[in-house]
């Protein structure tokens, strides 16, 4: 019941925004933030320190716990203009990792297998013609971001067309996008009317 | 052409009136719009739909408050579906403030299908480290995730006696509002083939289009609109499905403001009106 018109008031306040900024909002701003910053900080002690580092430490006795720890203190040396030295050797031990673990990823799932998608035989039917249009807008997009040679001739004019495929894609992702912000209005007002005023049936 | 620099000139208020109104009263009044199935929500559906009792379905709703009008209902309906076609779901989250709400879906959807905690679900809660989280259920799901949410040790949980990788599970379905789709189709399905089924945000949906091509994932279920679907696919009416009208009438509001506005704007340039537009104004 509280916390239900705690919720709705914040809501209302965020959305007097729209008529102009105002101490209200402001007030809603502030206070998600630091909620925000506390919870993460409550989280992240509960359920990353806790257990992978204080449990194996204390009841495990793992000393090896202690390296990614000192590792991470490190990176709180940046606090300091003199220790952004100390911070960097963690960085570069973390840049080296992700490395490491994300490239081979992401070349198999974002290149290779796109690229093995992308020249597949084309299926029979009215399918034939998506499967072509998808081959024709990868290769006019690809002309248009190729920027080594003069946007002229024939790399020209697949270069416009590869515009146009761009426009369309763009296009959809407006779409979706004002649907995404729509969905989140109409959250806020299912609450507003449900769950605060009780005029929607629950 | 007084009337096209009035026009231009309108105060933005009005229109979020407007987009208030087209909200409120499809709400108020339902118009009960048929939802239509896309293609991409099907194969979602049917993807799960196809898997035998019994089989083992990795759930990770990575979302957090700000997103959760589109994946909450979308957590709900695919939890629903599960539950009913008698799959054991193991539950994540890797969002800090995932934790509640992925708990409240899991309840919500339990309590709408008779399902039990550790027989026919369980709930891992968050775990810090997208990509080491995704690598680390692959070689020994134990070793990242000794307990539960609650904290019960994996080993006493009844449905989980013999699971520890991904290859004891028939599916993964990825629930997310970030990058983090990025990282499952990396790791959980390019590393270690898990098929994935991902639902996403409607801003997100477009970017996962190609994926679906490659059959990298099996189905995609992009925002409210797809959350509707699913819902509609499940024969159940939840939050998504309920939306629906308003999100409908709000688009037709946003088109004809785009007509109007852009209209507007073309005749007074014709009318050869160098003034910029009053401040305010919709082409601000």
């Amino acid at each position: 019941m509280i916390g239900t018109w705690i919720a709705a008031i914040l809501t209302l306040c965020v959305f007097s925004f729209l008529y102009k900024d105002n101490p209200f909002y402001r007030f809603a701003e502030h206070l998600f933030v630091g909620a925000s910053a506390g919870y993460l900080l409550a989280v992240q002690w509960q359920n990353v320190l806790i257990p992978n580092v204080w449990t194996p430490l204390t009841k495990g006795h793992d000393l090896v716990v202690l390296i990614p720890l000192a590792l991470g203190l490190m990176m709180l040396a940046r606090i300091w203009e003199k220790g952004s030295g100390i911070a960097r050797w963690s960085i570069a031990f973390y840049v080296g990792i992700y490395s490491g673990v994300a490239i081979p990823g992401y070349m198999q799932a974002q290149i290779f297998a796109q690229l093995a998608d992308a020249a597949k035989p084309w299926p029979a039917g009215w399918a034939a013609v998506s499967s072509a249009l998808v081959f024709f807008g990868f290769l006019s997009v690809l002309a248009y971001f190729f920027f080594s040679l003069p946007h002229r001739g024939v790399h020209g004019a697949g270069a416009r067309v590869g515009i146009y495929f761009l426009m369309v894609a763009f296009g959809a992702s407006f779409g979706y996008t004002v649907m995404a912000r729509v969905s989140l209005l109409i959250a806020r007002v299912q609450f507003l009317l449900r769950d605060w005023l009780h005029i929607l049936p629950s | 052409m007084t009337w096209v620099r009035r026009l231009l000139a309108i105060d933005r208020r009005i229109i979020f009136l407007l987009v208030a109104a087209g909200v409120i009263l499809p709400l108020l009044h339902p118009l009960n719009l048929p939802v239509t199935v896309t293609p991409r929500v099907k194969a979602a559906y049917e993807a799960i739909d196809a898997l035998p009792s019994g089989s083992k379905v990795l759930i990770s709703m990575d979302f957090e408050p700000d997103i959760m009008a589109e994946l909450m209902p979308m957590s709900v309906a695919v939890l629903r579906h599960c539950f009913r076609k008698h799959l054991q779901v193991i539950a994540m989250t890797l969002y800090p403030a995932g934790t509640g709400l992925g708990e409240r879906a899991l309840l919500q959807a339990a309590k709408a299908e008779g399902a039990t905690k550790n027989k026919d679900y369980v709930w891992l809660g968050y775990k810090s480290g997208f990509q080491a989280v995704m690598i680390g259920i692959g070689e020994n799901l134990r070793g990242m995730y000794p307990v539960d949410f609650y904290g019960t040790p994996l080993d006493d949980i009844p449905m989980m006696r013999g699971v520890n990788s991904y290859r004891q599970m028939a599916m993964m379905v990825n629930l997310s509002g970030s990058s983090a789709t990025d990282y499952w189709i990396q790791f959980a399905q390019g590393r270690f083939h898990e098929p994935l089924v991902v639902g996403c945000t409607a801003v997100m949906a477009t970017d996962y289009y190609p994926y679906l091509s490659s059959r990298q994932i099996l189905g995609l279920i992009g925002g409210m609109k797809g959350a509707a679907e699913y819902e509609a696919l499940i024969d159940t009416i939840g939050e998504a499905r309920r939306g629906m009208d308003a999100q409908s009438l709000v688009h037709l509001i946003v088109v004809a403001l785009v007509i109007v506005g852009n209209g507007a704007l073309f005749l007074s340039r014709r009318a050869g009106d160098a003034g910029g537009p009053a401040a305010g104004s919709m082409v601000r």
